[in-house]
């Protein structure tokens, strides 16, 4: 069942990818919607030659210092963006007179559209990968902070309530309660802030780098290249791929205490 | 002799939400004892502030006004010498059963060697060895009970305090669990505070039973000295004409205060 479940995912796909080819491919279908052949091609490429382009890429290895960068840029924002938003999150969550002070802060922050801060952190960063970094930072961060104050907000008041009588003092609690269910938080939104730090760094490298990936497809746009911009789509999605299933190994490993629903053991 | 716990006229109120100056009482002048290595039930029905009265004796709650007394001591802050065994769960999910039990001797600073060895050996008394690796969520209710059981006694306070530890269990798992208790506890004598709100359990298991009226302003009403002879055994023990005479006794001067719970409860329904 599953495999042929498998087999037909796959069979979707060719069949989206062929019917693709069949309509773009010059002097193939009659012309119907433009007299000049060769418009469809130019407006959205032609899968063969974007396949080819994909094939160059990583036969003679140009992508991979490209990939290596959008990669760097990813996991830096993922790890400060997440750092500072448990850090943040754990504070406000425990003091209420800061959480009462920041609160329409970071309200306002985090309503405000965040990508339009790249041309700031361009300025202040420059071009190299911190700029985009700093861009996918603020992207992660809040997804980070608003789980992990919910995540202190709701540590159950029974466990708090034990682990005092057990003589835990103040930085035990934090250290025993309130991190770990924090955590346990952090790892939930663990999907959503990797595919945040991802966009932060690609989008920030299209808006002006010299490097990575985003910096590729800015490039084939401004020269016409409709087949390399729809190369360096596919290479962003199956990398985002890779990407989320790398997460969700990490994720399974991590949070083995949670509780599962019909989980059995196979003997 | 000095009592293990003494309240000494515990009043409580809580502030009532929304509305000024209005406040819930829910004990008035609750003066009890309980005697060094005294098994003491209170009962009383529900809503009466048994809970509220444990959460004093802990140190998790100040009294509005009166004192109580640890081992002679005026209690502030938390209650070191005492073990609180919890109506809910109270374990830490992501720790593991072994873990949950050592958790006490790690927050005293113990070497984890020593903690691990301590805590197999309480996991094999309360009947877990082997369970150890396993998360709370992969045991059964009566599992968790008995890793919160080794969790406190692990420590060796010289005062439980326990508020329905068993009542989420089932009557079989529950009887297997008061017998165990009733057999750890004769080992060394501790001093309990046993909530409850199931009359026979806490003759079963006592010495000396006190019963609280109905809240608001609850107040002990009765007192009764359990001269059932030890070593019991939950299950048999009620069916001794003894243990059937002493229900009757008490369960009449409960029954008042049961009704008037339940008529309040009623009427604030309505109200």
């Amino acid at each position: 069942m599953k495999n042929r479940l498998r087999l037909a995912q796959v069979l979707l796909l060719v069949a989206i990818f062929s019917a693709w080819q069949l309509a773009t491919q010059p002097g193939l279908l009659p012309p119907i919607v433009w007299e000049n052949p060769d418009r469809a091609a130019f407006f959205f490429g032609e899968p063969v030659k974007i396949f080819k382009a994909v094939w160059v890429w990583f036969s003679e290895g140009a992508i991979y210092s490209h990939l290596w960068v959008t990669l760097e840029e990813t996991v830096l924002a993922f790890v400060i963006g997440s750092a500072l938003g448990l850090a943040i999150g754990l504070w406000l969550g425990l003091s209420p007179m800061a959480s009462a002070l920041f609160d329409p802060y970071i309200t306002a922050m985090n309503a405000m559209p965040r990508v339009v801060l790249a041309p700031i952190f361009m300025v202040w960063f420059g071009l190299g990968i911190w700029s985009k970094v700093a861009l996918g930072v603020t992207l992660v961060f809040f997804i980070v902070f608003f789980n992990v104050y919910q995540g202190v907000k709701e540590v159950s008041p029974v466990v708090l309530n034990n682990t005092v009588m057990l003589g835990a003092n103040r930085r035990q609690l934090l250290r025993y309660v309130y991190l770990p269910s924090a955590t346990s938080w952090v790892f939930s939104s663990l999907h959503t802030s990797v595919g945040m730090a991802f966009v932060g760094a690609v989008v920030g490298e299209y808006l002006g780098s010299a490097k990575g990936v985003g910096y590729l497809i800015q490039q084939a746009e401004g020269a016409f290249d409709i087949n390399t911009v729809f190369a360096g789509i596919l290479v962003l999605t199956a990398f985002a791929l890779v990407l989320d299933f790398a997460v969700g190994h990490a994720e399974r490993r991590l949070l083995v205490w949670r509780p599962t629903q019909g989980e059995t053991e196979q003997l | 002799m000095t009592a293990a716990v003494a309240f000494e006229r515990v009043t409580c109120a809580f502030a009532a939400r929304g509305g000024e100056g209005r406040s819930y009482t829910a004990l008035k002048d609750v003066t009890l004892t309980i005697g060094e290595g005294e098994f003491v039930s209170i009962v009383g029905p529900t809503g009466c502030g048994k809970t509220t009265l444990l959460n004093i004796a802990a140190g998790l709650l100040r009294p509005s006004s009166g004192a109580v007394r640890i081992l002679g001591e005026t209690l502030s802050g938390i209650n070191r010498r005492a073990g609180y065994m919890f109506q809910s769960e109270a374990l830490m999910p992501w720790r593991s059963c072994l873990a949950n039990v050592t958790a006490g001797l790690e927050f005293r600073g113990t070497p984890p060697e020593e903690a691990k060895r301590r805590g197999e050996d309480w996991l094999a008394r309360v009947g877990l060895s082997g369970f150890g690796d396993r998360y709370p969520h992969q045991l059964s209710g009566g599992m968790r009970k008995r890793t919160a059981l080794a969790q406190i006694l692990i420590l060796d306070p010289q005062i439980l305090l326990m508020d329905e530890p068993f009542s989420a269990l089932d009557i079989q798992t529950r009887q297997l669990m008061e017998n165990e208790l009733l057999e750890l506890w004769s080992a060394d004598r501790k001093s309990v505070a046993f909530i409850t709100h199931d009359l026979e359990e806490a003759i079963a298991l006592s010495d000396r039973v006190v019963v609280l009226s109905a809240g608001p302003e609850a107040h002990a009403i009765g007192e009764f000295t359990i001269d059932l002879p030890r070593p019991r055994d939950v299950a048999e023990i009620r069916l001794t004409p003894r243990f059937i005479e002493l229900h009757e006794g008490i369960w009449h001067s409960m029954k008042e205060e049961v009704l008037k719970g339940y008529a309040q409860t009623r009427n604030r329904v309505s109200a």
